[in-house]
């Protein structure tokens, strides 16, 4: 029973992670059409970038900052304006196999900038437990959950709450119709990038003390965002955030009671059997879209 | 015509001088790039610190020696042309691969052409396929594991084991070994946990282990995996203590895992560490010469080539067929030789004995706990 809890525990952690990969996902395609295949190196990337600004004399909570801002101007605003905006006119199959040539770019280029070899990463959570219901709990895992679930709050509240994120839903509902009563289309597309490229950045400095910061890292990682979108349904955020989270249990569940070997095929099995049956996602719904 | 018997004259005069002066040939094929960067520079730049120690003291026999250094990129495939293009070359000794999944493909093509290769592979069954030409620089598994297994029974006193390895030839190799020593030696394995290589999250395998509630835990994982294990079983609160080979407490899992490498403990054939003289000179030469501490791969390397030295010398000519049958059986003396750093003697299938070191991390540095005598 205490193996069940402590894997229930750590399988949301590694959840509310891919969750917030997974919102990114979704962001993406309702409001443009983007299915991003480098996502999982959008996660990869800024822990190096922090890496980079702490070898060059920044203290970690500047390099994180730092990282953060680099991440939304190379993730959200380049990758919009250079890729995006001029493949966007192809087609939605052109633009996800040009972010599928990005990720191998980014990969590389991290290879061959820092090395193949893999790096070590602070955590912003002091290490100890806690004790919740008699079990002890690491503060890690509380910590990671914490941060994810304040990430999807906020952005949440942002996006039902506030003026700005009504617009935003206006200009992924019907951009023609946003466009006629004054939302501006493109900064509220524009705004979702950066929203994205956030969510990564908070995604990498959540992840990288426990998986490292590799090149590769993000292989994993954005296979997992992938299925957690579909699974929760790719039209709904509250689709990704519950894809995301059982994703990360059923991922922990399955490496403990079926097998470590088959802990990658669980989750594939359980893609293929909503494909069949609920094709618009758990929580999705069917040929609508909004944000 | 006479003019035509001095010209002959002169080029047999020639070839034979030539011959005479001939530097002896060795080809290193190593992981100079990809995922084993770290193992092959290591080895090779160890290669060449011995060949220029040797060379500065006049060579082997008189003759000088000369290697030609060849990428396998890591990968088996890559290794098997590099060393079939190096064997092209008839080197006097092959050297390398340091990878088991690169030795296992090449050692085939070297026995088959009669060449002695000495490898860095660590795999049990590297030794056990019948190679008359194949020899080791470190233990193999079926040498390190029986160390491993007594040190948990005798030394640890656990009774019950969780046992944590990669699903691969080496890990698989590992795995066998001990389990079975262990069982032989009366410890009882409550976990026997196969993980896969590259593997980022280890939070299912950690509770597992947690809810075994094990005296000692066996981690057999590659350097990355270790690190993360490390940590995650630092971050799930294990606190039964940890054993290991090298790739637990080497000094990249080290700089990786940070505090949650404190504690663990492992077998080391080979560390820059050790208490001997000899070692600790080879590690300042080194040291000097690459500005950096090498690992045990670089160890190996130049042991590789001081190898060759010995038994040459010991066969007083140069005869790479008769090579491999000389250093079966051979002791090598760290006396005789002190570029061989530790006494070593070789069995009939080139695997090694030499005595080995329990090593235990402290504040982020190895520290040798306790040196193992050599079996025989």
């Amino acid at each position: 029973m205490s193996n069940l809890f402590d894997l229930l525990v750590a399988g949301l952690a590694t959840g509310a992670i891919y969750a917030l990969v997974a919102v990114g996902f979704t962001l993406l395609w309702q409001t443009s059409q983007t299915i991003n295949f480098a996502q999982g190196e959008f996660v990869m990337l800024p822990a190096f970038l922090m890496l980079a600004a702490m070898h060059a004399g920044a203290p970690f909570w500047l390099a994180i900052i730092l990282g953060i801002l680099l991440s939304m101007i190379l993730l959200g605003l380049a990758f919009k304006m250079l890729l995006v905006d001029p493949m966007m006119r192809h087609g939605v199959l052109p633009l996800a196999i040009a972010t599928m040539a990005l990720a191998i770019g980014i990969k590389e280029a991290v290879k061959q900038f820092f090395s193949a070899e893999a790096s070590p990463f602070p955590s912003i959570v002091p290490t100890g437990d806690i004790s919740i219901l008699g079990h002890a709990v690491s503060l890690q895992s509380i910590g990671v959950l914490a941060v994810a679930i304040l990430a999807v709050l906020g952005l949440t509240t942002l996006l039902n709450r506030t003026s700005l994120g009504h617009q935003m839903q206006a200009a992924a509902q019907n951009p023609t119709v946003a466009r006629i009563i004054g939302v501006p289309v493109e900064r509220m597309i524009l705004l979702t990038f950066l929203i994205n490229a956030f969510l990564v950045a908070l995604a990498s400095l959540l992840i990288t003390p426990i998986y490292l910061a590799k090149f590769s890292s993000g292989e994993v990682l954005g296979q997992a965002a992938f299925i957690a979108a579909i699974v929760g349904g790719f039209n709904q955020v509250r689709g990704a955030i519950a894809g995301g989270l059982l994703i990360g249990v059923l991922d922990n569940l399955a490496a403990a009671y079926v097998s470590t070997q088959y802990r990658a095929a669980v989750p594939m099995i359980f893609l293929i059997a909503v494909i069949l049956f609920r094709p618009q996602g758990l929580l999705g719904r069917a040929e609508e879209r909004t944000v | 015509m006479k003019s035509t018997l001095l010209a002959g004259a002169l080029l047999a005069f020639a070839t034979a001088t030539s011959v005479h002066a001939q530097a002896i040939k060795l080809a290193d094929v190593a992981e100079l790039s990809g995922g084993g960067a770290t193992v092959g520079t290591n080895w090779k730049n160890g290669i060449d610190l011995a060949i220029e120690e040797i060379n500065a003291k006049g060579g082997v026999l008189g003759r000088k020696l000369e290697v030609t250094h060849a990428d396998s990129q890591s990968n088996p495939g890559v290794a098997r042309a590099q060393v079939q293009k190096a064997l092209d070359a008839e080197p006097y000794v092959l050297l390398g691969p340091g990878y088991s999944g690169s030795v296992k493909v090449t050692a085939p093509l070297a026995a088959e052409a009669g060449i002695a290769q000495i490898m860095g592979g660590e795999a049990a069954e590297l030794t056990q396929a019948g190679n008359k030409f194949l020899f080791r620089t470190s233990f193999g598994q079926q040498s390190s594991m029986p160390k491993v297994a007594k040190y948990i029974h005798d030394e640890m006193k656990a009774k019950t084991v969780a046992v944590v390895w990669v699903n691969n030839d080496f890990g698989r190799g590992g795995r066998d070994v001990v389990v079975k020593e262990l069982d032989r030696l009366g410890s009882k394995v409550v976990a026997d946990l196969s993980t896969e290589a590259g593997q980022a999250d280890f939070a299912a395998d950690v509770a597992k282990i947690k809810a075994a509630n094990p005296d000692a835990v066996f981690v057999y994982l590659n350097e990355e995996e270790s690190a993360r294990i490390l940590k995650e079983l630092k971050r799930q609160g294990v606190t039964a203590p940890l054993m290991g080979e090298t790739t637990l407490i080497g000094q990249k899992v080290i700089e990786l895992a940070g505090d949650a490498a404190n504690g663990a403990r492992g077998h080391v054939g080979l560390t820059t560490d050790a208490p001997v003289d000899l070692i600790k000179a080879f590690r300042e030469k080194f040291s000097k010469k690459y500005n950096y501490v090498p690992d045990h791969n670089g160890l190996k390397g130049y042991l590789a080539v001081y190898m060759v030295k010995a038994t040459t010398e010991k066969m007083g000519k140069v005869d790479p067929k008769k090579f491999a049958d000389t250093l079966h059986g051979l002791t090598i003396k760290a006396a005789d030789e002190p570029g061989i750093l530790m006494d070593v003697t070789f069995s009939d299938t080139g695997d090694i004995d030499r005595q080995s070191f329990l090593v235990e991390v402290v504040e982020g540095k190895q520290v040798v706990k306790q040196v193992l005598p050599k079996v025989k």
